[in-house]
């Protein structure tokens, strides 16, 4: 459904996307995953024919993103970052507008968008300016669904709104792949990843991993620790002074650990925490996680 | 068709729906109306004259009390002698005064020539010359009254006539240039800041990444916009002709289709704007820099152009707003027809199609 063939894209200096090559299957639910500025936007602006590629190749339902741009913008349903809605209009004349400019209404495709607009129709005169972050997402994503595209591209659709509509939000993208629907969705959260059919981590511009969640994390052969104390940032801070130490990161309350000699050098960290007055720390092997096969890459 | 259609209702519902836009669009040009009308205005009457009255004669006293029915001038203070003259200008007790020697009735009867002095106040020079033409034109009155002609053996009076605003009223002058200008600022800097608005907001980008062919976003945007400006002519105009009897002695036809042309080259000046800046505070001080000065400086509205260097006057045709102005002029207040404004016509729509190529050019399918 979408071929990305070495794609090169550069602002000035800046490499914003370097030698991308992807394919997304048709009805795959697929995760672009990477921090802001990786290049992200960029891909999905090429994807959506409204930036050129330097380099490479790219199709969308098999048409051409530079060619056949036309067809491309008929077909494909598009989300961009920052829900672009206009916010004095109401929910329902947003609505309204995104299926005319589809040359549809909003009946004839209400079928695709039910669920999803459902806890919307309360408030379909409010304007949407009003809404609440996860409102506007919902709407947002209605108005990019009207038309009925066989792909949807949603550009960090969950940047910016609470947890809990977060997981509805995956909900819903599951039902529509159920539907048919392909989705290449982009995202900062690490955690969503797992909720993706396939994924690509991209950093820099470079794609640094691709496959199945469980594909990427069984690539993670080295064993990890989670480390915990009291006094977390003295620990980071000790963890990082230690020879031994090959990666350590944050991981919420926790600390994640890999060792250069791997299993052997755990007796020895647990010295020079005790040394270093860490007496309450605690360190327990852990399952990775795709965060932590992303920083693992990115020292790649 | 039917897209166009909803992009135009959305377009109108931003308007109706942005309080501050609509003040702009209707709240301006009423206060210019009415500031330009009534309270920036350069006619003069009842200027405050200081008669220093040396005379003390009946025909002094005649003098004095012609002066004051004149609706010019109000006699503010009668002194005996001109010490305190310097004093009365300085606080802006006066703006003129006339100086009246012991001798004049004496010499007027006996000699038959008399001096009058006319002092007036330079720092504003224009007042300055008008206020002095408009007391010497008295004191010949005066004069001619007291030795009929036949009295002097060679005298040319010449016969003045101010030719299409007789009375000399600048609201003549006024009522086309706040037009111009309204409808350079409705047009050209609405239309720049609604299109780079959805530039800002991110909803182009949905707008491009959507069938939708860039023309006609454009037009869709407009559009609500010509209608508008439209609107704001015929309100100016309303006002011009009731409130200040502005005349109106051409065709109505000719003048409300000029002012159509007029509405499209700003447009198209406007969507230029709006293809070189991404955001709102930019396209705002384009607008208002690129446009609306030289609308204000260099069209005529408010300085003569035939007074500027010769190289401003070089500049100022290129400014839509002059043409439009001496169409204005021309065909209210002069009664001028087709054969008489179709060269400015003719600019201003050579002026349009080319801001109308280049923008077409500068605008973009894709988002860089």
């Amino acid at each position: 459904m979408i071929e990305v063939n070495n794609i090169r894209k550069t602002y000035g200096d800046t490499v914003a996307l370097d030698a991308v090559t992807l394919s997304v299957g048709k009805g795959e639910l697929f995760g672009l995953i990477g921090p802001d500025g990786a290049g992200k936007t960029s891909l999905f602006r090429i994807l959506t024919t409204l930036l050129l590629p330097e380099g490479g190749s790219a199709t969308v339902n098999h048409h051409d993103v530079v060619k056949d741009y036309k067809k491309i913008r008929k077909e494909a349903g598009y989300m961009p970052g920052n829900f672009s809605l206009y916010q004095d209009l109401s929910v329902e004349e947003n609505l309204q507008f995104f299926a005319s400019i589809f040359h549809t209404d909003i009946q004839t495709n209400f079928e695709i968008i039910r669920s999803i607009y459902e806890p919307l129709a309360p408030f379909k005169n409010r304007r949407a300016g009003a809404l609440s972050g996860g409102m506007k997402q919902k709407l947002a994503l209605c108005c990019s669904l009207i038309h009925n595209p066989p792909v949807l591209f949603l550009d960090e659709p969950t940047t910016g709104v609470d947890a809990l509509s977060r997981q509805e939000f995956w909900e819903t993208l599951h039902e529509l792949k159920k539907k048919g629907v392909t989705i290449l969705v982009s995202t900062p959260y690490m955690d969503e990843a797992s909720l993706c059919d396939r994924i690509a981590m991209i950093q820099a511009g470079h794609l640094i991993g691709i496959g199945t969640p469980a594909e990427i994390i069984s690539g993670f052969t080295k064993p990890l620790w989670s480390v915990s104390g009291m006094d977390i940032y003295r620990l980071l801070k000790d963890l990082q002074d230690f020879q031994q130490t090959d990666s350590c990161s944050l991981f919420g309350n926790n600390i994640h650990v890999t060792l250069k000699n791997g299993v052997a050098d755990v007796s020895a960290l647990k010295e020079y925490l005790l040394r270093k007055g860490h007496e309450t720390a605690s360190i327990n092997p852990v399952a990775p996680v795709i965060e932590d096969c992303f920083i693992e890459r990115m020292k790649e | 068709m039917s897209v166009f259609f909803s992009f135009i209702k959305k377009e109108s519902r931003h308007i109706i729906r942005d309080k501050r836009t609509l003040l702009i669009l209707f709240g301006m040009p009423l206060i210019m109306i009415i500031l330009f009308g009534y309270a920036i205005r350069n006619d003069i009457g009842n200027s405050k004259i200081v008669v220093v009255d040396e005379a003390h004669d009946p025909y002094s006293a005649q003098l004095i009390a012609e002066i004051n029915a004149s609706k010019y001038f109000e006699v503010s203070r009668i002194v005996g002698n001109e010490a305190s003259l310097n004093h009365e200008f300085q606080q802006e007790k006066a703006a003129i005064a006339i100086i009246i020697p012991p001798d004049f009735s004496h010499r007027l009867l006996h000699l038959k020539t008399a001096q009058v002095r006319l002092v007036a106040d330079a720092s504003d020079p224009n007042t300055a010359t008008i206020l002095i033409n408009y007391a010497t034109a008295i004191v010949h009155q005066f004069q001619q009254r007291l030795f009929p002609s036949a009295a002097i053996s060679l005298y040319i009076q010449p016969e003045i006539r101010m030719l299409y605003n007789p009375a000399m009223k600048s609201v003549y002058g006024f009522v086309p240039g706040v037009m111009t200008l309204i409808l350079m600022l409705v047009s050209a800097m609405m239309t720049a800041i609604t299109i780079v608005k959805e530039k800002e907001t991110g909803t182009m980008e949905v707008l491009l990444a959507s069938p939708l062919q860039p023309p006609l976003i454009v037009l869709g945007k407009i559009t609500p916009y010509i209608l508008l400006s439209f609107i704001n002519a015929l309100l100016i105009l309303g006002f011009g002709i009731l409130l200040f009897q502005v005349p109106m002695r051409g065709s109505w036809f000719l003048l409300l289709a000029e002012c159509v042309l007029f509405t499209l080259t700003a447009l198209s000046l406007g969507i230029l704007i709006s293809t070189t800046t991404s955001n709102q505070q930019t396209a705002m001080m384009l607008s208002l820099g690129g446009l609306l000065m030289p609308t204000v400086l260099l069209s005529g509205f408010i300085f003569p152009l035939k007074s500027m260097p010769v190289i401003l006057q070089w500049f100022a045709n290129v400014i839509p707003a002059k043409w439009f102005i001496i169409i204005l002029k021309n065909i209210m207040i002069k009664g001028a027809g087709w054969h008489e404004v179709w060269a400015e016509t003719g600019i201003l729509s050579a002026m349009t199609v080319f801001f109308v190529i280049i923008s077409i050019k500068k605008f973009k399918t894709r988002l860089s």
